[in-house]
């Protein structure tokens, strides 16, 4: 298979088998969840109160500040990574005009030597990421095989694409043809593993809020 | 596979519902959770990390409810829970966590694990691996009425001394009344200054109240064990003699986890809503303030800080109530860092107090709490929980801190302005750092059969 081969079957076949398992895979996780419902709660709520669900699933965005002094080197990491793959992924100009040729919808995009920085500081975080992971006594106790190969998947689409931006260690071509088959690598196991939490978490900010609300607490 | 795993197991799948699925599925093991437990933060040990605790509950979760666990342990590729697991979780999920909640206010995806500790206790204490003293704990309220093995007689023999003492009417069994005041045993045996502060509050406030001689005990063990059955037994105590005396409102005592018990999960463990209202005395309290019911003169002259009990404001929603109370009697009141929602446990929560494997990890827990009031310098500290009041008792001693610790209700009967009615003698004024914890009255210690410096424990 001829590197315009591949590239074709990543953009083709490739994309659309990954999309599919990853779709049916968020539907039967939604399932997993929601299908176990919940007894309703019996108890008299409060009738002022400062919480609800809907504010836990921004305010939990915003660590305490004794979490920030206890903790700043997973906070920074993750904050850092999170923000810079979410603009290396949304406002790249090329990535959007994938949406607008695929879905017809496009938005403004940043210029691109500033996502291309962007990219570069999110390789080093994840990087930081399973160095710290690596390092600290509490994130090595509890890290598992699955941690490792998550932060693998994710890094991938962002090496491979700063490689293929900068024409660097494969042809092009056949760079570009594997930063696709990484991202569908990522969309494959992201219903399967712990990267999950991109929507479940809005799950459990809103139960978690629901239930201090109901005590009248913020949470 | 043992007949009581087994149960261990089932009860433990039971529990799971979709809150729980939606916060396993989200876990990123970041760790975070580890910087809000002080059983981590004093000890540096990672395995007292929150979320760990709760790994058999991850365990079964993943292999009950999810295609990918379902196919993993079809492969052989997952190591199913065993009892030994269970067995060896006991320290995590009873020695070392309170409930206290710290943990579920900073996990960035949301999720609460106190929770799960609560729903994993559950198939814990079924399996056989709850600590001896909760079990024995929770045994005594059932046979006996209370955690400590307190009676009738022992509540009636302060009842009289009180009436002598302050010379007002303790009303037992009195139908109709507003108010039905539970204890916790702690203040039975240890705290007798709680009661006596509610009959002089009450008389100035002009409100009708009783004590139910069947119902006096609020504490619920069976809620600290994780077994519904008990706690429910134990709980329908309270429910049959408040609509018996056809009470408005019940008043959970000073006390964290019996507020827990009956405010939030009561209705939900006899599965209909009470006929009655709960409150926490503080509410009540702040509801007299409000109405100005609640007349106080004078001020306090040593420093006040206020240690909220975990399942009374993080857990309970009673965060500003106290401070409001506490500013009518304190002139100079300071906060700890953390105060509030965020506060530090005692260390003693959720049975820890009551299970002796925990001894020495509660009291290096309690280095927490001692940090916050190392910052404060000379300080007297007022709480609103008799079992958070008895740990830190414990915990000052130990680090030879000398740091008062009252009762939040009792301080401000002290300073109650007197009705021309009646002439109840003073209480003693509070005591300044430096002239040690409040003693006994010789009531309490009559009561307790104890020798001078040595207090129970549920």
């Amino acid at each position: 298979m001829s590197d315009m081969a591949l590239l074709i079957w990543a953009r083709g076949t490739g994309f659309q088998l990954a999309l599919g398992i990853f779709l049916l895979g968020m539907v039967l996780r939604a399932f997993e969840i929601f299908s176990l419902g919940r007894k309703p709660d019996l108890s008299e709520a409060r009738e002022s109160t400062p919480g609800s669900g809907w504010r836990t699933v921004w305010s939990r965005s915003i660590p305490h500040a004794s979490t920030w002094q206890r903790t700043p080197a997973t906070i920074v990491l993750g904050y850092v990574f999170h923000l810079g793959f979410f603009i290396t992924l949304a406002l790249f100009i090329p990535h959007i005009q994938i949406a607008r040729s695929t879905l017809g919808i496009s938005w403004p995009g940043l210029p691109t030597p500033l996502v291309d920085a962007t990219a570069l500081i999110s390789i080093v975080a994840l990087i930081g990421v399973i160095v710290h992971r690596l390092r600290d006594p509490v994130r090595r106790f509890l890290s598992v095989f699955e941690d490792y190969f998550t932060v693998a998947l994710t890094l991938l689409p962002l090496l491979t694409g700063y490689l293929a931006f900068h024409h660097q260690l494969l042809p092009y071509t056949l760079m570009l043809a594997v930063h696709i088959l990484s991202v569908e690598l990522l969309l494959v196991f992201m219903p399967f593993t712990k990267l999950a939490h991109f929507a479940t978490l809005f799950a459990a900010r809103w139960y978690s809020g629901d239930l201090a609300a109901h005590k009248g607490v913020a949470s | 596979m043992s007949a009581s795993f087994e149960r261990g197991y089932n009860v433990l799948k039971e529990m799971i519902d979709a809150p729980i699925a939606s916060y396993l599925s989200s876990c990123v093991r970041c760790g975070m959770c580890a910087s809000a437990c002080l059983f981590f933060t004093e000890t540096g040990n990672p395995k007292y990390t929150p979320i760990h605790k709760i790994e058999p509950l991850r365990k079964v979760w993943r292999r009950e409810y999810t295609l990918i666990g379902k196919l993993a342990s079809w492969l052989g590729l997952a190591k199913p829970l065993t009892n030994e697991d269970l067995a060896n979780w006991q320290e995590l999920l009873y020695d070392s966590c309170t409930l206290c909640g710290r943990c579920s206010m900073v996990c960035p995806v949301g999720n609460d694990i106190a929770y799960m500790v609560r729903k994993s206790r559950e198939g814990m204490a079924i399996s056989g691996h709850a600590p001896a003293g909760v079990v024995a704990a929770t045994q005594r309220t059932i046979e006996i009425g209370s955690p400590m093995g307190v009676r009738l007689p022992a509540v009636k023999v302060q009842i009289k001394h009180l009436e002598q003492e302050t010379g007002l009417e303790v009303p037992l069994d009195k139908e109709g009344a507003e108010y039905m005041v539970l204890l916790s045993s702690m203040e039975i045996i240890n705290f007798p200054e709680y009661l006596s502060a509610i009959a002089r509050i009450f008389h100035q406030a002009g409100k009708s109240w009783t004590i139910c001689s069947e119902a006096f005990e609020a504490t619920n063990s069976g809620i600290q064990i994780g077994v519904g059955d008990l706690a429910r037994e134990i709980l329908m105590r309270i429910v049959d003699g408040a609509e018996k005396l056809k009470v408005r409102t019940v008043i959970s005592p000073e006390c964290g986890h019996a507020f827990t018990a009956l405010r939030w999960d009561g209705p939900n463990l006899i599965g209909r809503p009470y006929a009655f209202k709960v409150q926490h005395i503080l509410e009540v309290l702040d509801e007299l303030r409000i109405a100005g019911k609640l007349k106080t003169e004078g001020f306090e002259e040593a420093r006040l800080t206020y240690h909220d009990p975990c399942q009374i404001a993080r857990r309970g929603g009673v965060v500003e109530q106290p401070r409001n109370l506490l500013k009518m009697v304190a002139k100079d009141f300071v906060e700890m860092s953390d105060a509030g929602a965020m506060n530090w446990c005692c260390g003693g929560g959720g049975g820890v107090s009551a299970n002796t494997d925990a001894d020495e990890i509660r009291l290096k827990a309690f280095k927490r709490k001692k940090a916050q009031l190392d910052e404060l310098g000379p300080v007297t500290l007022v709480t609103a929980c008799a079992n958070c009041r008895i740990v830190m008792e414990e915990g000052l001693e130990q680090y030879q801190m000398d740091v008062p610790v009252v009762g939040l209700t009792e301080t401000i009967a002290a300073h109650l302005a007197l009705s021309p009615q009646i002439t109840p003698p003073l209480p003693n004024p509070l005591p300044l750092a430096g002239e040690g914890t409040i003693a006994l009255s010789p009531s309490g210690r009559e009561l307790a059969g104890e020798q001078p410096g040595e207090r129970e424990k549920p």
